[in-house]
């Protein structure tokens, strides 16, 4: 039988809109259900990971007035937090969250293409959530071998959760890259096969090339965790030797013999890097096309912002060891990994002056999702700045392990993907729930993250340069180098990172007090191009599209085209005298 | 509006803070001017390009900002401007890449005369070993390690022989000679790190890694563990001293060989029985304790921390704070002990003691203590019996007075602020767990119930 496009067959499928309660909201497979499913349980083990960051401040900003954490706890507090936020958090959520919602509306689809693995993927996601929290009440709580989880101490007496704990993470892990795979494979499936009629990859909002890039990079990266993952357990419990070599652990010898601890950095590292642009993709392509909307202007370099995607996406996999300059590998490969790092400057950087770009000669709304997406385009500036210094080798020799590390990848890869994400929030909310959020309670959102983010890293890249070292519960007097106004300076963080944490508590009250009580919204309140403002109803329906499906004969840019009368033409609409074909790509259509 | 000031703002504050704030490299004490060098051009490439680029977007935010009329100029593409951006990117990536990686073909040459030196690390404490005169470093394996041999040396090379050992902390190193740090690691990763030097390796079980400089100027310097190693990690603490030659030479000299340390005698208990009769007044005659002459129970205690106590007391390690006055008490019947074998004879005899249960005086909540325990399980193990890789001695069936008073002493600064306590430094660290007295008498009740 021939290939037929799924969008050309569409006649041939019944929609059968679920009835019940449960299959409508909990065993559903409507991939906008789904979405919030994952956005739900994403913001719920996330606010659990910013409690715990909380209680670490207290302890670094306080440590003679709070005892509220032992040093067990603390270790314990910076693995669960870092492993919560780049994985339970922002991948769900942008991957899982996102791109379940988006992928199908943006492309005119009327859902995944595969409905009952998405519902699949988002319970064994919670499965992986639940199994991650049950650590917490394991003998010996969750394991605090830092988010990196390296062995041999990872298994070891003297590392809090080394029998119990541990097992519950890599478990967690395992399960979460199950649920990964059955919803990666899913967006990548869907882009390729379920675009509606004129959607060329080229057509296609900056979004979706983001998470269909990122979820390429996921399943190609996630294996790697899942060996080591398999594999440490292994070591764990029946006492095989993949990474642990013979050691004298307090002072008794154990089983192993032989493995290799830089071996599981290496295939850590080989899922770690890439992890950073599966986080950081997805928020490139929104930010996109968040910049493009509110600034009412095409954004600036279609085709090299895709090819800097690829281009990212191919590198992200031969930088690795620079995560490991000074891991003890062999130190020629430094030459390597500091060389492909700086070339993935490059594309990074046309990213930015082309958000920049879209900005000049635009006629900008300072909306609060602009104010986020500025928000994102100085912290992303500053934390992609400071990766030209730990990825060029010898000068990242002296800021390893120091609070440089902590600052850089909290401004890049933490505070600029959650300003996405929370600027995503704002600007599809009325899309989602069909009402408008407080725009006042946006703004003080906005302003307080922004500034109180900037305030709490700021100060650490140079603690960093002075040499303090990251990690550690407690500076205690003995060190010398380290000067009063480094513990001054600690106080002032806690208490920005507290106004930081609270501030998303109003973030929440204002998702929920406008789902019931705010205004109802406009379908298209930006007046955006993209397929999703397009859809019959708001929100949109199962199946999304009513009787018949979008057709494309635009590009997702098409913002001010010169004599249309409004400044934007959305891409389902036909070419005509009143809304004449922009030029994409630069040539005309 | 107020957001392309707030973008202003933050960056003039961002450049007043790089220029203003007391933080800075520390004073560099090794050859490796050059890394901060190449710091310095990352600094200025990306904090030019930092202010232009967020400066540029403050300005396009004022000036393109919606008023009534506005029209975006529609221009998708402008490849002239995009690929003189792309080129002068690519120069600005290869100025500071082109610096680095020379410093760095540098830093993976190690000059042919530097010296070797082992750092030996382990969770929570650093020793050191010298090549001995043959500049060779014995053979040495994980599964040798025991209390009697900590570095795992193997007997039965000759080469490790005459190998220098430097069973604490603190190193010292001749200035101006390059030198090579082969690092190991008995149980986990581990990393030396001295901030002043610059550069840092980590240690990894298994294998030797490595680097190289030359101490350039003398003084002590904060070793510090940089690699995340477990519990006490935050108090994994050393020292290097740089020395002129002279006083490297005089210092090397004082230490002792692995040979000499396989050809020490074991105690005697029958020698080290005359010996005890002078501590009997105090410890009792079965050194069960004495609470009203504040003599803790002896019996029972882990030969090795008896051992290094006693000495401890007689360098004055022990004992020199003033407000610690049974400490100084002790200092002069420590010193009745002449030489280390009268030290070795006398614990072997208390090794023969029998064990008894001293009577319970500290009371407090066992359920709340076994919660604070935890941290303490770490080094002295689930049981308190006392973990001789991890320094820390028995808990359990001891005298609770006087761990009491010994933990208030190490919150209050007391114990451990000697300069050379390397241990009761890390002790200090531990004890902020156990904020006040009601903390430490739970904790002892537990560890009564073990």
């Amino acid at each position: 039988m021939a290939f037929v496009a799924i969008a050309d067959r569409d006649h041939e499928h019944a929609l059968h809109d679920p009835q019940s309660f449960i299959r409508k909201y909990i065993w559903s497979q409507d991939h906008k259900v789904i979405a919030l499913q994952y956005g739900f349980v994403a913001t719920s083990i996330g606010l659990v990971a910013l409690t715990m960051s909380i209680l670490m401040r207290l302890q670094l900003g306080f440590p003679d007035t709070f005892h509220i954490i032992a040093p067990q706890d603390y270790y314990q507090y910076i693995t669960m937090h870092g492993m919560i936020m780049v994985i339970y958090l922002l991948t769900a959520l942008f991957l899982g969250g996102f791109g379940n919602y988006l992928i199908p509306l943006m492309l005119g689809a009327r859902d995944m293409v595969f409905p009952y693995l998405n519902m699949l993927s988002f319970w064994f996601y919670l499965l992986a959530v639940l199994v991650l929290v049950a650590g917490f009440f394991v003998p010996g709580g969750p394991t605090g071998a830092g988010w990196t989880l390296y062995p041999p101490q990872a298994v070891l007496p003297g590392t809090p959760g080394a029998s119990w704990g541990i097992i519950c993470m890599l478990a967690s892990l395992a399960i979460f890259i199950v649920a990964f795979t059955m919803g990666g494979l899913n967006y990548v499936t869907t882009v390729l096969q379920a675009r509606c009629r004129g959607m060329t990859f080229m057509r296609m909002p900056l979004s979706v090339w983001g998470i269909f890039m990122a979820s390429i990079l996921g399943l190609l990266a996630f294996p790697a965790l899942f060996v080591s993952a398999i594999m440490m357990a292994l070591d764990s419990l029946i006492g095989t030797s993949f990474f642990m070599p013979a050691v004298s652990s307090m002072g008794e010898q154990t089983v192993h013999t032989g493995g290799s601890p830089l071996l599981f950095q290496h295939l850590f590292w080989f899922f770690g890097h890439p992890e950073v642009y599966i986080v950081a993709l997805p928020a490139f392509g929104i930010v996109s096309d968040l910049i493009s909307t509110h600034a009412r202007r095409n954004i600036f370099g279609y085709r090299m912002m895709v090819w800097a995607i690829l281009a990212i996406g191919c590198l992200s996999f031969v930088v690795w060891a620079h995560h490991m300059y000074v891991s003890g590998m062999n130190p020629y490969f430094g030459f390597f990994f500091a060389t492909t790092t700086l070339i993935i400057a490059v594309p990074t950087a046309i990213k930015v002056y082309n958000w920049v770009l879209t900005i000049w000669r635009g006629d900008v709304h300072l909306t609060v999702p602009m104010l986020f997406a500025i928000g994102f385009i100085f912290t992303f500036i500053n934390g992609g700045l400071t990766g030209l210094f730990l990825g060029n080798v010898t000068v990242d020799v002296p800021l390893s392990g120091t609070y440089f590390v902590v600052a850089h990848f909290h401004m890049v890869m933490g505070v600029s993907p959650i300003l996405v994400v929370f600027g995503a929030i704002y600007h599809w909310y009325p899309k989602i729930t069909g009402r408008m959020f407080d725009e006042r309670l946006g703004k003080f959102h906005f302003w307080m993250t922004f500034i109180g983010a900037y305030a709490i890293f700021l100060p650490m890249h140079y603690m960093g340069i002075l040499g303090v070292p990251r990690r550690y519960y407690g500076y205690t007097d003995a060190i010398q180098f380290i000067p009063p106004s480094v513990h001054e300076a600690n106080e002032w963080i806690s208490i920005s990172a507290m106004l930081v944490a609270a501030t998303q508590l109003v973030f929440l009250y204002n998702l929920i007090h406008s789902y019931f009580k705010g205004p109802v919204a406009d379908p298209n309140p930006w007046r955006a191009t993209t397929l999703e403002w397009q859809t019959p109803q708001t929100p949109p329906k199962h199946g999304n599209w009513g009787k018949d499906l979008p057709e494309v004969h635009r590009w997702a840019y098409d913002y001010s085209v010169p004599g249309a009368p409004q400044d934007f033409i959305p891409q389902n609409v036909p070419h005509s005298e009143q809304t004449p074909a922009g030029r994409e790509h630069g040539v005309p259509t | 509006m107020v957001i392309a000031i707030a973008l202003i703002v933050l960056v003039v504050a961002t450049v007043l803070f790089h220029f203003l704030s007391p933080w800075w490299f520390t004073p560099i004490a090794s050859n490796w001017n050059t890394v901060d060098s190449t710091v310095d051009v990352t600094f200025w490439v990306t904090g030019v390009v930092f202010v232009a680029v967020n400066l540029f977007l403050a300005y396009c935010l004022i000036r393109y900002r919606h008023r009534k009329g506005n029209q975006a100029h529609y221009e998708p593409e402008n490849k002239k401007l995009e690929w003189w951006l792309t080129g002068i990117t690519s120069v600005g990536i290869a100025a500071m890449l082109a610096p680095g990686l020379s410093v760095w073909a540098k830093f993976v040459t190690v000059p042919e005369d530097a010296s070797a030196v082992e750092v030996l690390g382990q969770q929570w404490a650093w020793a050191y070993r010298f090549p001995g005169k043959d500049g060779q470093l014995g053979a040495s394996h994980a599964n040798l390690i025991s209390v009697e041999n900590p570095f795992g040396m193997d007997p039965n090379d000759p080469v490790g022989q005459d190998d220098v050992l430097i069973a604490n902390p603190q190193l010292h190193l001749p200035i101006d000679k390059p030198v090579k740090m082969l690092l190991r690691a008995k149980d986990v990763n581990h990393q030396f790190a001295v901030p002043q030097f610059r550069v840092k390796m980590d240690m990894v079980p298994g294998m030797v890694t490595h680097f190289w400089f030359t101490p350039t100027r003398t003084g002590e310097f904060d070793v510090l563990c940089e690699q995340l190693c477990g519990v006490a990690h935050f108090a994994m603490r050393g020292r290097v001293v740089v020395d002129t030659q002279d006083d490297f030479d005089k210092w090397l000299a004082s230490q002792p060989t692995f040979g000499q340390t396989l050809a020490a005698t074991k105690g005697d208990p029958v020698a080290g029985q005359a010996l005890f009769t002078a501590c009997t007044a105090c410890h009792g005659a079965k050194a069960e304790g004495n609470r009203e002459l504040n003599a803790p129970k002896l019996s029972g205690q882990a030969d090795w921390y008896l051992m290094r106590q006693i000495k401890s007391f007689k360098s004055g390690v022990r004992g020199s704070n003033e407000q610690d006055t049974f400490a100084k008490q002790m200092i002069p019947f420590a010193s009745m002990l002449a030489d280390d074998t009268a030290i070795r004879n006398v614990v072997a005899y208390i090794k023969t003691l029998p064990e008894v249960r001293p009577p319970a005086s500290v009371v407090g909540d066992p359920v709340h203590g076994k919660k604070l325990y935890e941290t303490c399980a770490a080094c002295h193990g689930d049981t308190a019996k006392g973990i001789w890789a991890t320094n820390a001695p028995r808990l359990s069936n001891m005298s609770d007075w006087y761990l009491a008073r010994q933990l208030q002493h190490f919150r209050d600064g007391i114990r451990g602020g000697h300069p050379q306590d390397f241990n009761g430094a890390q002790m200090r660290s531990m004890a902020k767990v156990l904020p006040d007295d009601q903390a430490i008498a739970d904790v002892l009740d537990y560890i009564r119930t073990l």
